[in-house]
C-alpha cells in the first residue's frame, strides 16, 4: 500500500470540505494511505507573504519540519499551500537565517522534503493506471476543460515543472477515465483568488473570461485541482453570468470527484451536493445512473 | 459597478504630463540589497505586462513599476494601486528573460508600507491580510468564519447594501455543510508566541 505524508490546509476543514471528503474517498479506493502531518499549521497563504516575509518562511518551515519524519513525498491538495511550502523550501535551502529557534529545532533539512501537489501525485503513471484499471462508470457525456490555476505551476524554478505553460496531467487522467477533454488556453490563468474578499470585482472579471472561453470550447463542466479556483468559479456563477449578460451553467468539479464518479464510489453525491452550482443537470444529461444525481 | 468590467488597456503615460522626472540613483541598489530582487536587470521587454492578467485594474503596468524603481521614484511606486492589485500569480516572473522577481518586489513594497502603518490605496486588501495573519498568530490555523465576520464588521459588509447577499451566501454555505462552527488550533503554541511577539521597530526588518 503506497503511503504519503499529507498536508490538508485550513480551507479543507471548512469551505472545501467536499474536496477533503473526495480525497479521502478516492485514496481509500486506491489503497493509498494519507498520513496527515501531526499538528500542522496554516501555510500563511497570501497574507503572510504580502505583509510579513519572515512569518511566511517560518510558517512553511514548521510544516516542512513536521514532514521530515514521515513518508515521502509530502502531498498537498491546495495549490496555494503547495506554492507556499515549495517556495519556502526553495528559499530555505539557500538561507535559513530567518527561522526562529523554536522551529529550527524541529529539523532543518529542508532539501529532504519533496513537496508535491495532489493532482501531480495522482497523475503519476502508476496511480493513473490504477485509477483507470478500477474505473467502471461511463463518463463520455462529460465535456470538461481542466483548470489548473496558477499556484501549482509557477514559478518553475520553485515547482520544478516543465509543462508549466500547458500542463497535461489532469487532461490525461480524465481522458483515461473516459471523459471528453477539451483543450483550452486558460489552463493556468489566475482566477484572482486572494482578492475574492476585498476586491471581488477583480475576481469576477477574471472568472468571466474563463467561463466565456470554456463555453466557446464546448465544455459542459470545469474540472479543477485547487479549492480556491473551485470556490471562485462555483460560488458566484449566477451573479457573474448576470454581469456577462448571458446564461452560464458550468458545474465546477474537483478532479477527485470525477474520479469518484468513474470508480463508482457511493459517497460521490454527498461531495457533489455541497456545490453551489448543482451538477444534477450535468450528470443527468450525461446519462449517469440516477443514484448519482437524484438527491443533488 | 463600473470597475467590474475590464477597461481598454491604455498604458499610463510616464512621466505624468507637465512633470519632470528627477532620477534618484540610490534607491535601486538599496531595494535590490534588501529585497533580493535584481530589478536593475530589467531591459523593458514588457513580457511581464503582456502576460499579467490584472493590468486592467492597475495604475502602473508591471514593467513601469520596475522602471520607476530604476529611476528611484519611490513615492510614485509606493502610492500605486499596482503594488496591492498584483495577485502573485507568478506569470511575470515565469516569463521574464532576466528573472526579475516582480511578485517578490510587490511583497517587499507591501511589507514596507504596512510596517510604516500609513494609509494605503487599497486599504481593504491590506485589512484582509492583516486580519488573516492575526488569526494565524492566535491559533496557528485560519478560522474562516471569524475572518469573514470580522472583515465584514470592519468594512460595512455586515450592514451595508451587500449585507443581505452576504447573509444569504453564509446561510447557503452553512446548509451545504461548508462552514465550520468551531475553530481549530495547533496544540503546540510556543512557536506561535515566539514568531508573532511584538518586535522592536515593527514587523519590517
Amino acid at each position: 500500500m503506497p503511503e504519503v505524508s499529507y498536508y490538508p490546509g485550513c480551507s479543507l476543514e471548512a469551505t472545501a470540505r467536499d474536496y477533503a471528503e473526495s480525497i479521502e474517498g478516492v485514496a481509500k479506493a486506491l489503497d493509498l494511505e494519507l498520513r496527515e502531518l501531526e499538528d500542522w499549521n496554516c501555510c500563511g497563504a497570501t497574507a503572510a507573504h504580502s505583509l510579513d516575509h519572515r512569518a511566511a518562511l517560518n510558517l512553511a518551515a514548521r510544516n516542512l519540519a513536521l514532514a521530515m519524519e514521515g513518508p515521502s513525498p509530502l502531498v498537498v491538495p491546495c495549490a496555494l499551500c503547495y506554492n507556499r511550502l515549495a517556495s519556502a523550501r526553495h528559499e530555505l535551502m539557500a538561507d535559513g537565517s530567518l527561522i526562529i529557534d523554536e522551529i529550527r529545532s524541529l529539523g532543518a533539512d529542508y532539501a529532504s522534503v519533496e513537496v508535491m501537489e495532489l493532482n501531480e501525485y495522482l497523475t503519476t503513471p502508476g496511480m493513473m493506471a490504477l485509477a483507470q484499471h478500477k474505473a467502471s462508470q461511463d463518463l463520455s457525456g462529460l465535456k470538461a476543460v481542466c483548470y489548473y490555476g496558477c499556484q501549482g505551476q509557477r514559478p518553475p524554478r520553485v515547482t520544478g515543472k516543465t509543462d508549466y505553460e500547458n500542463p497535461r496531467g489532469l487532461d490525461r487522467l480524465l481522458a483515461a477515465l473516459g471523459v471528453e477533454v477539451m483543450d483550452w488556453p486558460f489552463k493556468t490563468d489566475c482566477c484572482g483568488a486572494s482578492h475574492s474578499v476585498a476586491r471581488p470585482d477583480l475576481v469576477h472579471a477574471l472568472v468571466a473570461r474563463l467561463y466565456d472561453r470554456a463555453l466557446q470550447q464546448g465544455a459542459n463542466c470545469i474540472v479543477t485541482g485547487c479549492q480556491m479556483c473551485q470556490a471562485n468559479l462555483d460560488m458566484y456563477q449566477q451573479q457573474i453570468a448576470r454581469q456577462m449578460g448571458r446564461e452560464v451553467y458550468l458545474p465546477v468539479l474537483y478532479f477527485t470527484e470525477v474520479m469518484g464518479l468513474a470508480l463508482g464510489l457511493d459517497q460521490t453525491p454527498r461531495w457533489l451536493g455541497r456545490h453551489l452550482v448543482s451538477p444534477r443537470g450535468l450528470l443527468e444529461g450525461a446519462g449517469l445512473p440516477r443514484q448519482y444525481w437524484e438527491r443533488l | 459597478m463600473s470597475r467590474t468590467q475590464p477597461q481598454p488597456e491604455a498604458a499610463p503615460a510616464l512621466p505624468p504630463p507637465g512633470e519632470a522626472l528627477r532620477p534618484e540613483g540610490r534607491w535601486l541598489a538599496e531595494v535590490e540589497a534588501s529585497s533580493g530582487v535584481k530589478a536593475g536587470a530589467c531591459y523593458g521587454c514588457k513580457k511581464c505586462s503582456n502576460g499579467c492578467p490584472l493590468t486592467f485594474a492597475m495604475d502602473l503596468h508591471p514593467y513601469q513599476a520596475v522602471r520607476l524603481l530604476q529611476l528611484g521614484q519611490m513615492e510614485r511606486l509606493e502610492s500605486s494601486a499596482t503594488v496591492w492589485i498584483c495577485a502573485s500569480c507568478q506569470t511575470c516572473l515565469t516569463r521574464c528573460p532576466n528573472q526579475v522577481d516582480l511578485p517578490r518586489l510587490m511583497d517587499w513594497l507591501k511589507e514596507r508600507l504596512h510596517g510604516r502603518g500609513e494609509e494605503v490605496g487599497e486599504k481593504d486588501i491590506r485589512l484582509f491580510h492583516e486580519l488573516f495573519l492575526k488569526g494565524v498568530a492566535k491559533r496557528g490555523r485560519v478560522f474562516e468564519g471569524e475572518l469573514m465576520g470580522s472583515y465584514m464588521l470592519r468594512t460595512g459588509g455586515a450592514f451595508g447594501p451587500e449585507a443581505m447577499a452576504n447573509a444569504r451566501l453564509g446561510l447557503t454555505m452553512l446548509r451545504k455543510g461548508r462552514l465550520k462552527l468551531l475553530p481549530a488550533r495547533t496544540r503546540e503554541s510556543r512557536w506561535r508566541r515566539a514568531l508573532f511577539k511584538k518586535r522592536r521597530g515593527g514587523s519590517h526588518a
